[in-house]
């Protein structure tokens, strides 16, 4: 069921515009006048890689998130991001975020795969209900707050299923190019996934062969029960907010967390390998706590206001996020999500002090053991659910 | 300078163009096979590379069509994945209008414009059945004469959402805390037959102001469709005389839109077999064909226009002499083939069926033959020299602006192209040496900035 697992900690960073702080663009080499071009995702995603990381993931929302003059306005499909970063980078992990309730599970199905296909098996998922009204106007399709939180967690459930089936309604072995019947593929490997559900149905089979993950790789970032019940049900990885605040308050340690994710695997029957469990951690490092502490108010500053954030807000040195790291680790998390406030300067940070030190801590990697992004988590690739034994 | 040529590379889809079959025909899915593709387009100076879409995997008789190369990546995905590998070539995908929402579509379009630095192309197209919406959340709803009313629609739309950020909007200026001039950029509210949207566009301008659109379709319909609102035409019209008089038709119904006859191109499609000498190329020709059309893809091509099984039917033996099977429209979820626009060429399969039987028996040919006759004729057959004298006499008699070349194999079938005609192009002065500009709008000879005006109005 489980496969050897992976020594020392799990590190990816959660890639956002010019940074999480909303001043960040504002700060000498955040390069924001290039946040629109191919060349400003691929450095700092090759600053990550550089660091053996074992995932970047992209944030993605249809919506602007704020109409103040003074903050980043706009952003990229995540997605295509991610792809236009894969061809050009080698081991990392890429996860673009997808917003479950405006899309088509079958398109998100097949571009997920096609990243799969472009990086050789680096590609993952992370799902996201869609919870602004903004949102639901772009799309026109279904009005803002006429479905309560459990449907859209049901239907983020079912679009991963969908996916998820569509990646194995291709056998591995489905392409056959036997000249003498002259057929390309044994239609007996090529499945319909019939999937019917409250949202909607899905035919199948997929347009595009099996990934060479198999599967590629579903997150979450999860606050509350529902969304711990949804990675429970789907995920492979959760992202978590030990000591951050949730919709419905404070999310508790990273033990009490570790202990609902659990409960909550256990309520569903989840079957395979457990949950991936990483906090989530929002860093402002320096070389002093008192000069992160420093960086952060002139930021804030900057802004006009205080940093709030769902995630905890570590300000202070490398050896005290490698700390907080460790204390995790111990209560059981298989590792962290970084969210750099300043990517241009808090990214460099993470790959080139953050990691030494864990290093010298025995809790990280010194070379990549793998090359897909299943393989960094030790997630074997998985049988075809379709497949006769 | 004579007039110039614009080329694409389209990558084959799943049809049975490609002879998968053969030694050389390798990957259709793996990523490699994409990036050696688009190289040697580049290498060769084309002006774009071009892939369609699939949304669903063909049926006949009621089963999954295996005879053909098939599985096929997303292509606004993988277009977006060679912008790493390729510096210049435009990169252009189909992308349908009645499966997908107009903010996703446009959303995509100009992410891929800018990170690709002004290269993208959308080819605009509706969809025909509700078997391909079957994996849809819209299903098949849509009625027949509302594809294209949504598909006008969904180009106006998305032309309002890539016009909602004025040039220059984002000036992230950090000493004055300014990121864009106007905090209403983007701003948009549309309301048409098709859609009720409102908000604001997330992706400022991107470096084309809006990607280059191209659309497909001979129809009256469609001609008018394109001449409003593409800069450039797909057709099937790759004979002299029928290209010169198709080219005239549309160019004339620029003037009034207010686009000059050079802001539409005109690109067939076309195939290409090179020989060293004109019998080499005739017989490999000859050959390809053979292959193209094996003889289960007789049968099965036979089968579209009979509307039924004829898996007891001689291949090699002469074409039915029965009548096709006509109570099931070719739109009806009833007719033998399932997800091939092409079938909607057999509007009249009785007198298709009598113009085959006319064929063999006049020529003595087989089922497989005249099969071959009817579909798999290759555009240009020659020497490099002939092929280059050919498309060049098109392009100079204004018999089109160029053409998309499909080639047989995957994914080294362009480099013979390349090779050996292109040279001989860029000689006679009326192919590029060389890139001059960086984006697919100056490539393909377009003013700047868009002259597409919307077919339809929106409510914007």
């Amino acid at each position: 069921m489980t496969t050897a697992p992976t020594p020392g900690l799990h590190l990816a960073v959660a890639l956002d515009g010019t940074g999480w702080h909303p001043a960040s663009w504002r700060e000498p080499g955040a390069r924001a006048d290039e946040l629109f071009t191919g060349g400003f995702w691929v450095d700092q995603v090759r600053e990550a890689e550089a660091g053996l990381l074992d995932l970047v993931t992209f944030e993605d929302s249809f919506a602007i998130d704020s109409d103040r003059p003074d903050r980043v306005q706009g952003r990229l499909d995540a997605q295509l991001i991610a792809l236009r970063v894969g061809p050009v980078t080698s081991h990392i992990g890429l996860v673009p975020t997808v917003v479950t309730t405006h899309t088509e599970p079958f398109h998100v199905s097949t571009e997920i795969a096609t990243l799969d296909f472009a990086t050789e098996g680096r590609a993952g998922v992370r799902v996201k209900v869609s919870s602004k009204p903004d949102e639901y106007a772009l799309f026109g399709r279904r009005e803002y707050g006429t479905e309560d939180r459990e449907s859209l967690f049901d239907e983020a459930a079912d679009h991963i299923e969908v996916q998820r089936r569509l990646w194995d309604s291709w056998e591995d072995d489905a392409e056959i190019r036997d000249a003498a019947t002259g057929r390309f593929v044994d239609r007996e490997k090529l499945h319909y996934i019939d999937f019917s559900g409250a949202h909607f149905s899905v035919r199948g089979p997929s347009i595009t062969p099996r990934p060479p993950q198999g599967q590629p790789v579903v997150t979450a970032l999860a606050h509350v029960d529902v969304a711990y019940r949804l990675a429970a049900r789907g995920t492979d990885l959760v992202f978590v907010t030990p000591g951050g605040v949730g919709r419905d308050g404070p999310t508790g340690d990273a033990g009490a967390i570790l202990r609902q994710v659990r409960a909550e695997e256990a309520a569903v029957g989840r079957e395979g390998d457990p949950l991936h469990v990483l906090g989530d951690l929002l860093v402002v490092l320096d070389d002093s706590a008192d000069a992160a502490r420093a960086r952060l108010a002139r930021l804030d500053e900057t802004d006009g206001g205080e940093l709030r954030s769902d995630a905890r807000i570590l300000t202070g040195t490398v050896a005290d996020v490698a700390d907080v790291l460790e204390s995790w680790h111990g209560a059981g998390l298989a590792g962290a999500r970084l969210r750099p406030a300043v990517t241009s300067t808090d990214l460099p940070r993470i790959t080139r002090e953050l990691v030494p030190e864990l290093r010298r801590r025995g809790l990280f990697r010194t070379a990549y053991g793998a090359h897909t992004l299943r393989g960094h988590f030790g997630l074997a690739r998985p049988a075809d659910r379709y497949a006769r034994a | 300078m004579p007039k110039q040529i614009h080329l694409a590379a389209h990558f084959p889809g799943v049809n049975n163009t490609t002879v998968w079959s053969d030694p050389a025909s390798g990957s259709h899915i793996e990523f490699e096979s994409f990036r050696r593709f688009a190289q040697a387009a580049e290498r060769g100076k084309f002006d774009f590379l071009f892939l369609a879409e699939g949304l669903r995997l063909r049926e006949q008789g009621g089963e999954i069509y295996d005879l053909d190369v098939m599985g096929r990546p997303d292509n606004v995905a993988i277009l977006q994945a060679l912008a790493a590998v390729t510096e210049r070539i435009g990169l252009a995908g189909t992308v349908n209008s009645t499966f997908n929402e107009p903010l996703d579509v446009a959303r995509k379009l100009a992410t891929l414009d800018h990170l690709s630095a002004g290269r993208a192309a959308w080819n605009v197209v509706t969809s025909w059945d509700e078997f391909t919406g079957e994996n849809f959340r819209r299903g098949g709803y849509l009625p027949k004469d509302k594809r294209y009313l949504r598909a006008q629609e969904m180009l106006a739309t998305a032309q309002a959402l890539w016009d909602s950020w004025a040039p220059g909007e984002v000036v992230a200026d950090a000493a004055s805390g300014r990121f864009v001039r106007d905090t209403d950029a983007g701003r948009f509210a549309i309301r048409s037959d098709q859609f009720d949207i409102s908000g604001r566009f997330p992706v400022p301008r991107s470096p084309q102001g809006r990607p280059v659109i191209i659309q497909a379709g001979d129809s009256e319909e469609g001609r008018e469709f394109a001449a409003a609102s593409a800069d450039a035409i797909f057709t099937r019209h790759a004979e002299l005389d029928a290209g010169k008089e198709f080219y005239a038709d549309v160019k004339a119904r620029l003037a009034k839109f207010g686009r000059r006859p050079e802001d539409l191109k005109i690109l067939p499609a076309a195939t290409f077999v090179l020989g060293d000498t004109e019998e080499e190329a005739a017989e490999n020709a000859r050959q390809v064909q053979y292959q193209q059309v094996g003889p289960q893809t007789a049968i099965a091509f036979a089968e579209q226009v009979w509307n039924r099984d004829l898996s007891d039917v001689d291949p090699d033996g002469p074409v039915p002499s029965f009548d096709p099977k006509t109570e099931d429209d070719v739109d009806s979820g009833a007719h033998i083939s399932k997800g091939r626009a092409s079938v909607r060429m057999y509007r009249d399969p009785v007198a298709t069926a009598n113009e085959w039987r006319e064929l063999g028996e006049r020529e003595g040919l087989s089922l497989r033959e005249v099969v071959i006759r009817k579909n798999g004729r290759h555009t240009f057959v020659g020497t490099p020299q002939r092929v280059a004298d050919t498309i060049d006499e098109f392009v100079q008699s204004d018999a089109s602006d160029g053409f998309v070349l499909v080639p047989h194999i995957t994914p080294g079938g362009m480099d013979p192209f390349v090779d050996r005609v292109v040279p001989l192009l860029q000689e006679k002065g009326s192919f590029r040496a060389d890139y001059e500009g960086t984006t697919l709008r100056e490539h393909l000879g377009l003013q700047p900035s868009p002259t597409t005006v919307a077919a339809v109005s929106v409510e914007a």
